[in-house]
């Protein structure tokens, strides 16, 4: 069973549609990459994904268990909301960090803050912190980010930030984690260590929503690519396939730019 | 100038109870209008078109006129048009009209002040805290009400500091306060007439204490400076 299935998500704003019956399925401990121009609806199907957006219609399921269904009537209130957007995890391509907090405060926030619901939080609360804060340290780790973990988001660089924003998304131990061009605002040299860390989750298995312009890195670490049109999947399949044997002539034209360069 | 230094115990006491009415109203008028301006300012982003119209008439309306004609309207409109002098005479009444109408006029501008500091917090923050599966609550208060305090201080100290200066307006309805007590020494009272200096001397006041609120403002602003 797939781990992820989405079927004819539609989307509008005002009157422009942005998503034109998107459907795609994704496995377990796979890397879909998702590319396409700016504006053809990808970050927007991220967003849906991860219940910023409401679809206009369409079914969204993880694990079997749909957590959008456009067609069930009953709107879902906050909590439970809340609790389905937990199966994404998202790294902005702004990074997001909250600026008041440490790196390792950043990581744990979230964490704590449910850990508030369990029932047994007062009578195990030390012991609860400290199980958050190993973990939290331990990812930052994961990320190299050993010596940085009480650093101020702005006392780091935007590749630090963003291994930091990752970390923070780990936490949360997410089913999927989705990168919204994770490093469109960062250097050519910074965007290299923040692909090797996205790489190395991609080698331990960890399902992966990547929407990118780093073609080369796209057909490196994804088991599957899709390329996106005006709000369509105008194609999809093995990174080779649809890279470099593109049936499409907008694929072509669009990947074209990136061969030549 | 011999004579100033024989006058000078009499005024200093005079302006020093004058000045007691003066902070009195200051802080009164913080206490009413840091909680007022934030429902002002909740008022006027509402998505409930009336609400939000109706606060943003109350705000044109304050700010668009002086704090002096308000002064006026509040104080007097009810006794001698209405007929009913709802604050009564004597100090205390006109205390609580110098008050109401200081809370209401400094709300207005402290709301404009907080509006833009919610405003200011970009969105990409509210948005970190959903996927992260916080509630509306725990991202108000844990990510952005601190970003807020450290954009609103520098602007909320400025208008703190026009507030002392400005509670010298509550003079039009004659609200014994320090340029009141300075001015008596004109006219006449304690054996002291046609002096200016009293007045002039109140300037000292003033100084002081916004040299205290700077500093105080300038303390504030360096402890939430660890973050950009």
């Amino acid at each position: 069973m797939s781990i992820l299935e989405v079927e004819h998500i539609q989307k509008s704003f005002e009157h422009t549609e942005v998503l034109k019956d998107i459907s795609f399925s994704l496995e377990k401990g796979q890397v879909l990459s998702i590319i396409g121009s700016s504006g053809s609806g990808k970050t927007t199907l991220l967003r849906c994904l991860n219940f910023l957006e409401r679809p206009d219609s369409g079914i969204i399921r993880v694990n079997g268990e749909s957590l959008f269904d456009s067609s069930a009537s009953s709107r879902k209130n906050e909590a439970e909301i809340r609790k389905k957007r937990l199966h994404f995890g998202l790294v902005f391509q702004s990074f997001n960090l909250f600026p008041q907090y440490t790196a390792l405060q950043n990581v744990m926030l979230a964490r704590e803050l449910l850990a508030k619901e369990q029932p047994d939080y007062k009578s195990r609360k030390k012991e609860i912190h400290q199980e958050i804060e190993a973990q939290a340290e331990i990812l930052l780790k994961q990320m190299g980010l050993a010596d940085r973990m009480q650093n101020y988001p702005h006392q780091l660089s935007g590749g630090q930030c963003q291994r930091v924003a990752i970390a923070r998304a780990l936490a949360l131990q997410p089913d999927i984690l989705c990168f919204d061009e994770p490093t469109s605002a960062l250097d050519p040299e910074l965007t290299g260590e923040v692909l090797k860390v996205i790489k190395e989750l991609a080698d331990t298995k960890t399902t992966m929503i990547i929407v990118t312009h780093e073609m080369a890195f796209a057909r490196d670490v994804a088991d599957h690519v899709i390329f996106m049109d005006d709000g369509c999947i105008l194609e999809q399949g093995n990174p080779i396939d649809v890279m470099e044997h593109p049936k499409e002539e907008r694929t072509k034209q669009f990947l074209a730019r990136f061969t030549q360069g | 100038m011999e004579l100033i230094l024989e006058q000078l115990p009499i005024v200093i006491h005079a302006l020093n109870i004058g000045f007691l009415q003066t902070l009195k109203l200051f802080f009164v008028t913080l206490i009413g209008a840091i909680p007022l301006g934030l429902v002002i300012a909740f008022g006027s982003m509402s998505r409930f078109k009336p609400l939000s119209y109706l606060t943003k008439i109350i705000v044109w309306i304050v700010r668009g006129t002086p704090l002096m004609i308000q002064l006026l309207i509040i104080y007097y409109f009810p006794g001698l048009v209405l007929g009913n002098p709802i604050w009564g005479g004597g100090e205390t009444g006109r205390f609580l009209a110098a008050s109401v109408s200081f809370i209401l006029n400094y709300a207005c501008y402290f709301s404009e002040i907080y509006r833009g500091g919610i405003q200011g917090v970009p969105v990409g923050q509210t948005e970190a805290g959903l996927v992260l599966g916080m509630t509306k609550t725990q991202i108000f208060f844990k990510v952005k009400l601190l970003q807020m305090i450290k954009r609103i201080v520098p602007p909320m100290s400025n208008e703190i500091i026009t507030l002392v200066k400005d509670t010298s307006l509550a003079r039009i309805i004659a609200l014994q306060e320090i340029i009141w007590a300075g001015q008596a020494f004109m006219k006449g009272s304690q054996g002291i007439s046609g002096a200016i200096w009293p007045l002039f001397f109140t300037a000292v006041y003033y100084l002081i204490c916004n040299g205290i609120l700077t500093l105080l403002f300038g303390r504030l602003e360096k402890k939430l400076d660890y973050f950009r």
